[in-house]
């Protein structure tokens, strides 16, 4: 009766603490550069090496420039931390994915695409957006740089177990709503910190009916619902995926593994600490319009009026209005664009390139509309060239960018100016996140893209036959 | 910074919004830096709420506020979501809080704040808002944290509460040690759980 959170979790104990946490063993340890740089001084501080250096990747992609990767970065800030992170992967003989080479990208797009994380893994990072993983049905989850620190040096990390929780949405899906449409849906019914606490297992009919691509759009956003991590059970559609990819087993080995990977699964009388359940018809195309993702709606729905929101919650509801420059009640269709961001670790796939192209397919960009798009990956490049979507794109007067987080969090050259509206793919629409002063509005790549197309915020399904 | 913890007696800053997420207590642009000096990040403690971007302060903000000081910090419920960002740790740390009261806090930024010497104290909904009051009426008002005891109390009202802290993370506070001086001594035990996975 054990679920599948107790039995991933369980069998990477190594031991109780007394009185403490669990400590538990890393199967994969990636480090980007923003995160990890203390954790290397740590290490150097207490003469320490780190203990199985084969099982922890690097890459930098937080302040990589989308254009002209193959030039030395601008921003002398930047370029320290990112060559920090190619040093400290040298000395402690780390495998390092460096900017522009083949294999770089957004480290939650490169794992998955690599095989690099597979099922009944646990796999930890710097990053809140570590949950993506568990798309594949891996423990996985974000850490501060004190516990990087710990995993370099034990593969190991002291934590207290969460409880868990399962989502289920069943159902179909309708016209033009995505798994990014889900998560926006499930965060502005639970609230931004509805699952804290939790590592929250997404099942039901509408969850295994996505593609691999939407349920690491679904696994991404767990963090914004509060929740340590989100995982889906492996499945056909997670082997489909998997086989064949670089670090994935091969041969026999892959047999074996897939048939192990199949008991990974929550038992039929498995009992969560909390379940929720919903109808996957209720999910409308999504859009926030406050400065948490909790803060969305329906696209074609209007802003919360004050007394839609209880009275502890108004302070915060009534600063967020005001830096986005919203009236209570405002409805959300028209309202000006100037700029569109498709991309980040919850957007930047195959898969949403395709959605965004057959919006903007045969028409054109609007004018007066700043458009990014940063695919999440060198491969994801390769792929979107291979596809011909460049083209596609190119005609409907975008331009593709190169691979990294780009404005996600602007910490490199993507930066939205002060007061202007964003409509991103993004995960985050917190005051000042895409440049200081910039409003996010939180949405999937077909919302962006008829927003890119039309300059206003538009409901995509205007554009779907 | 490590530092041994046991009685903590002080006045409070008051900062009585929920959701305020980790992008707040540090932007992204200040992760940058390659080491950890807390007196930076420190500096930068809610930048964009405490300072115009010419770098004036702003005057309407609480640590920009004379009134208002000391080693706690009261926050309303869900503080520190979002980014797993020790940075922010790091800041609150680094401008001389040693503990953050709130009714509710994001996981990756609790464990955060005790890996860096700061002490998340959860509270009940209540109390929270007892105290924010009585800061309101008085800024002097002092809030004394007894972590031997696992006891918070309103000294103006004399409300007290029990939090809670593991022993083993109460240990580790007490005496100044962190969790990777406890790792390194399991080296065995990690062998071990290597070998028997291996089978």
């Amino acid at each position: 009766m054990n679920t599948l959170f107790d039995k991933i979790w369980d069998a990477h104990v190594v031991q109780h603490v007394d009185g403490g946490p669990d400590q538990l063993y890393i199967d994969r340890l990636y480090c980007h550069e923003v995160t990890s740089p203390q954790a290397f001084d740590g290490l150097r501080a207490r003469g320490l090496r780190c203990l199985r250096p084969e099982k922890i990747f690097c890459m930098p992609d937080h302040n990589t420039p989308t254009e002209h990767q193959d030039r030395p970065i601008e921003d002398p800030v930047s370029k320290k931390q990112v060559d920090a992170l190619a040093a400290n992967a040298a000395e402690f003989g780390l495998t390092h994915y460096g900017m522009n080479e083949p294999d770089n990208g957004i480290i939650h797009v490169v794992g998955p695409e690599k095989a690099l994380s597979l099922p009944g893994m646990t796999i930890v990072c710097g990053d809140s957006h570590t949950s993506t993983h568990g798309a594949v049905g891996a423990v996985a989850f974000g850490i501060g740089t004190s516990e990087v620190e710990m995993v370099l040096a034990s593969q190991c990390i002291l934590q207290q177990k969460p409880r868990s929780m399962r989502i289920r949405i069943e159902g179909e899906l309708g016209k033009g709503v995505t798994a990014k449409d889900m998560a926006l849906f499930l965060m502005s019914r639970l609230t931004t910190s509805g699952a804290t606490g939790y590592f929250v297992e997404y099942a039901g009919s509408a969850v295994r009916s996505l593609s691999m691509e939407g349920r690491l759009t679904l696994c991404n956003l767990s963090i914004e619902m509060g929740a340590r991590g989100g995982f889906i059970a492996p499945d056909e559609t997670t082997f489909a995926y998997l086989k064949e990819r670089e670090y994935a087993p091969k041969g026999e080995a892959w047999e074996e593994a897939v048939e192990r990977w199949k008991e990974l699964r929550s038992d039929d009388d498995a009992v969560f600490d909390r379940e929720v359940v919903y109808d996957a018809a209720e999910i409308p195309p999504m859009i926030t319009y406050g400065t948490n993702p909790g803060m969305g709606t329906a696209v074609n729905g209007h802003v919360p009026t004050l007394d839609e929101i209880p009275a502890e919650g108004q302070p915060s509801f009534c600063k967020a209005l005001k830096y986005m420059d919203f009236q209570p009640g405002d409805a959300l269709v028209g309202k000006p664009v100037d700029y569109v961001f498709l991309g980040a670790c919850t957007n930047g796939r195959i898969e949403d390139f395709r959605a965004f192209a057959s919006v903007v397919q045969g028409r054109k960009k609007a004018p007066g509309v700043v458009a990014w798009l940063v695919p999440g990956s060198q491969a994801v490049l390769r792929q979107i060239q291979a596809e011909g979507l460049d083209k596609v794109l190119r005609k409907a007067g975008f331009e593709i960018r190169q691979p990294g987080c780009s404005a996600c969090l602007a910490m490199n050259p993507d930066k939205v100016p002060v007061g202007k509206y964003c409509v991103s793919t993004s995960n985050r629409n917190f005051e000042g996140r895409q440049g200081p002063g910039s409003r996010t509005l939180l949405a999937s790549p077909l919302t962006a893209a008829a927003a890119a197309v039309t300059g206003v915020i538009t409901d995509p399904r205007d554009f779907l036959v | 910074m490590k530092q041994k913890f046991d009685i903590i007696e002080s006045t409070c800053v008051p900062l009585p919004l929920e959701n305020v997420d980790t992008d707040q207590i540090i932007p992204a642009r200040f992760l940058k830096a390659t080491t950890r000096e807390e007196s930076f990040f420190g500096e930068n403690l809610f930048r964009d709420w405490r300072y115009d971007p010419d770098g004036t302060p702003k005057r309407d903000f609480v640590l920009n506020d004379p009134r208002y000081g000391g080693e706690i910090l009261v926050a309303g419920r869900n503080f520190g979501s979002g980014s797993s960002r020790e940075h922010a740790a790091w800041a609150i740390a680094g401008y001389g809080f040693k503990v953050v009261i709130s009714s509710f806090f994001a996981d990756i930024h609790k464990n955060n704040e005790l890996n860096n010497f700061v002490l998340p104290v959860v509270v009940t909904p209540d109390f929270l808002a007892e105290l924010f009051a009585t800061i309101a009426a008085d800024p002097k008002a002092k809030v004394r944290v007894d972590v031997p005891n696992q006891t918070v109390t309103n000294l103006s009202t004399g409300r007290s509460e029990a939090f809670e802290l593991n022993p083993y993370k109460k240990y580790c506070l007490m005496n100044a040690l962190d969790d990777i001086d406890f790792l390194m001594l399991q080296k065995d035990k990690i062998e071990a759980w290597e070998a028997g996975c291996s089978k």
